[in-house]
């Protein structure tokens, strides 16, 4: 575990020596203006759940939603709903529940097929099976972030880009209703800190704003566009600031409405 | 499939995206450099995050990366870099640009910088090439 004990303090960390030091640096704001963003920069849902998981109070498994359907024909809607559904397998992940997990594997397989991606994301369904099928975690856990990469390569190989930053997004919504859901229902402070993001929304919008003009028409994308732009509104809290409950439930109510829109909006005839 | 041929599987898909990706020999290299760096943090319990970011680092010039994190993890950002770096080391600093306290671990070419942060945000990784010629890096971190 990381602890700032102190100055110039040694300890190891998995068998290899750190030293601990107070730095006085700075960077000016014209830099970091400049400081290159990649997906690197955009946290996995893995990461917010474990951040939430420290409360050690979270129902995940009762988190779950129904099975959303497999058949959507529009192509940002299946992307939007992909990365909803992989923020899905992360949840059951957390509940250790080996059924489920392999259920929206399957859900992965089938909406990735239908976006023409690798034929490669068909080991990863069976691997994803296997680890279930041994209770294998953490391991499970690593499957679906390669599993999201893989996918997102997969559409870049395919001048799909424009449609990897929806995937990321829909994973994003899926997460943040999971977390404001649990939140609301066992409101705790320390948890409540994960959903100051908005560096991370202000860049998911300019992603949005970066694709094409036909893409970024559609009904579905330019709903979520919108509504994004308020949910950067609503998790700008400044930097000292806990949301109190009442303001997990605008965030929760904020993304629920968008989830319930990427899930069920009729694709233009 | 047995893990034990799972993980091979993965690690030779894994290089194939790298490869396809159009990465160089020497970030390669470097990738590998960072991740014999995080995996010995892995042994506290920290995972390893799938997916990295190479470039090239220059004498008395930084690297910037932007990473959003959250209150209540802790994470290791762990970099490898490849000859003729000499030296490199890891920073971080926060969204107003105030370098944060870290632990530290340096070893010429690779090293890391550990961080809890007590706010959730926006967060810039530094990685500075102190002695040597430019050389390419490649930063992967791991959070618990």
């Amino acid at each position: 575990m990381i602890r700032l004990a102190g100055l110039g303090v040694i300890v190891l960390a998995g068998g290899i020596l750190v030293t601990v030091a107070a730095e006085t640096g700075h960077i000016p704001a014209d830099q970091l203006s400049i400081a290159r963003t990649d997906s690197i920069s955009i946290p996995t849902p893995g990461e917010l759940f474990a951040a939430l998981e420290k409360s050690g109070k979270t129902n995940w498994a009762g988190q779950y939603r129904g099975p959303i359907p497999v058949t959507y024909r529009n192509r940002p809607q299946i992307a939007l709903n992909l990365g909803g559904l992989i923020a899905d397998g992360f949840i059951a992940v957390q509940a250790k529940d080996g059924q489920q997990v392999k259920n929206i594997g399957s859900d992965i397989i089938k909406l990735a097929k239908a976006l023409g991606v690798s034929e490669k994301l068909l080991s990863r369904g069976n691997s994803i099976n296997d680890f279930a099928e041994n209770s294998e975690w953490d391991t499970l856990q690593e499957e679906l972030e390669a599993t999201q990469n893989e996918v997102k390569s997969s559409m870049q190989s395919h001048a799909d880009q424009d449609l990897v930053i929806l995937v990321t997004l829909g994973g994003w919504i899926r997460g943040t209703q999971v977390v404001t859901s649990a939140i609301v229902q066992n409101y705790d402070e320390r948890s409540a800190k994960v959903l100051r993001q908005p560096a991370l929304v202000h860049f998911m919008q300019s992603k949005i704003n970066e694709i094409s003009p036909e893409l970024r028409n559609e009904p579905l994308v330019k709903d979520v566009s919108n509504e994004l732009s308020k949910i950067e509104k609503l998790v700008s809290f400044p930097p000292g600031k806990t949301p109190d409950i009442e303001e997990v439930r605008k965030v929760n109510e904020a993304v629920g409405k968008m989830m319930e829109e990427i899930e069920n909006k009729e694709a233009p005839k | 499939m047995k893990r034990s041929l799972l993980i091979p599987l993965s690690v030779l898909v894994l290089a194939v995206s790298v490869t396809a990706r159009g990465d160089t020999d020497a970030e390669v290299q470097a990738r590998k450099d960072a991740l014999d760096v995080a995996a010995a943090f892995s042994n506290d319990g920290f995972k390893i995050r799938d997916g990295h970011w190479c470039g090239i680092v220059k004498p008395h010039d930084h690297s910037l990366v932007a990473v959003n994190l959250y209150a209540g993890n802790e994470y290791w950002f762990s970099v490898g870099a490849t000859e003729p770096a000499k030296k490199i080391a890891v920073s971080v600093y926060d969204e107003t640009g105030k370098q944060v306290t870290t632990e530290s671990y340096d070893n010429g070419e690779k090293a890391a910088a550990g961080f809890a942060p007590s706010i959730s945000g926006q967060y810039f990784v530094s990685i500075d090439l102190l002695e040597g010629e430019e050389s390419s890096f490649c930063l992967v971190y791991s959070y618990k």
